[in-house]
């Protein structure tokens, strides 16, 4: 089994990505609901860190993530948890604010044990087709670089700088 | 450059299964509608509706070679629309990437503690 990333869309409103991890679904589990964890390695391109990260793993449990890039650029993301399975299943709302919020993205990772480790399945699911397209078209315009690459030109002052 | 309208022709297209076979099958090379049609098991109106759909996209290109019409794949349009999903790929990919190397770290901490 290769760790290879797989993503792909499906359908009008999805997009979905899959991941081979060499451990067990309780540690991969915890890695994304423990805040510690996901402070060390949810944080995009190299360069930028995550000084915040709220990650309060229970069913309406707030999440709250903020990148920043050590030279006044950031953005951040909120979202909520609406259902907790460990070490099986997460699933959660998310929306990034750039600094307008992005329409909010349903996701729903699931892990499988598979041999000694796990395969990751995360479904994303946006609110209709036209949102996706244009979550889509918006990233292809800026070059994508719009949500992680190019985020210094996109970060505007006032929220970047707290 | 690409404009949003081009892709969301470009999504609209690639959002039906048959569409994304037809761009596939392309990929390997040239085909007409009656080769394409084979495989599908479809009729030939039924492909060349999907072949006009892929076509308005941008993401295949029809030449008119005596009473064929060839269609092959349009690497710019197939181009700008992996783009979004190429940049999230790699940036998901070094965060796991990442993860692997703190999955990696516990596990020798916990057979530390363990043994």
């Amino acid at each position: 089994m290769t760790n290879k990333l797989s993503l792909r869309v499906e359908g009008e409103r999805h997009v979905i990505v899959t991941r081979y991890f060499r451990a067990p679904p309780e540690a991969v589990f915890r890695a994304h609901t423990d805040p510690a964890l996901v402070q060390q390695w949810m944080l995009g391109p190299e360069g930028w860190t995550m000084p915040v990260c709220i990650c309060e793993a229970r069913p309406g449990g707030k999440i709250r993530y903020e990148w920043s890039n050590g030279k006044g650029g950031g953005f951040h993301l909120t979202g909520e948890f609406v259902d907790l399975v460990a070490p099986s299943k997460i699933v959660h709302v998310e929306r990034m604010h750039l600094p307008e919020p992005t329409p909010d993205n349903h996701i729903e990772t699931r892990f499988e044990r598979d041999g000694a480790g796990t395969l990751m399945t995360m479904r994303m699911t946006l609110p209709d087709a036209e949102t996706r397209k244009r979550m889509l078209a918006t990233g292809m315009e800026h070059g994508m670089e719009a949500s992680y690459v190019r985020l210094d030109r996109l970060a505007v002052p006032g929220t970047a700088r707290r | 450059m690409f404009s949003t309208q081009t892709a969301n022709l470009a999504f609209s297209a690639l959002a039906d299964p048959t569409r994304r076979a037809i761009l596939h099958r392309l990929a390997r090379g040239e085909a007409t509608v009656l080769e394409l049609a084979k495989p599908f098991r479809m009729s030939q109106p039924a492909i060349s509706q999907h072949l006009k759909v892929l076509e308005r996209a941008g993401l295949i290109t029809r030449r008119v070679d005596g009473a064929r019409r060839p269609c092959r794949l349009a690497p710019a349009g197939i181009d700008s629309v992996d783009r979004w999903l190429r940049v999230l790929r790699r940036a998901l990919s070094r965060n796991y990437e990442r993860l692997d190397e703190l999955l990696a770290k516990t596990a020798a901490i916990r057979n530390q503690e363990e043994s």
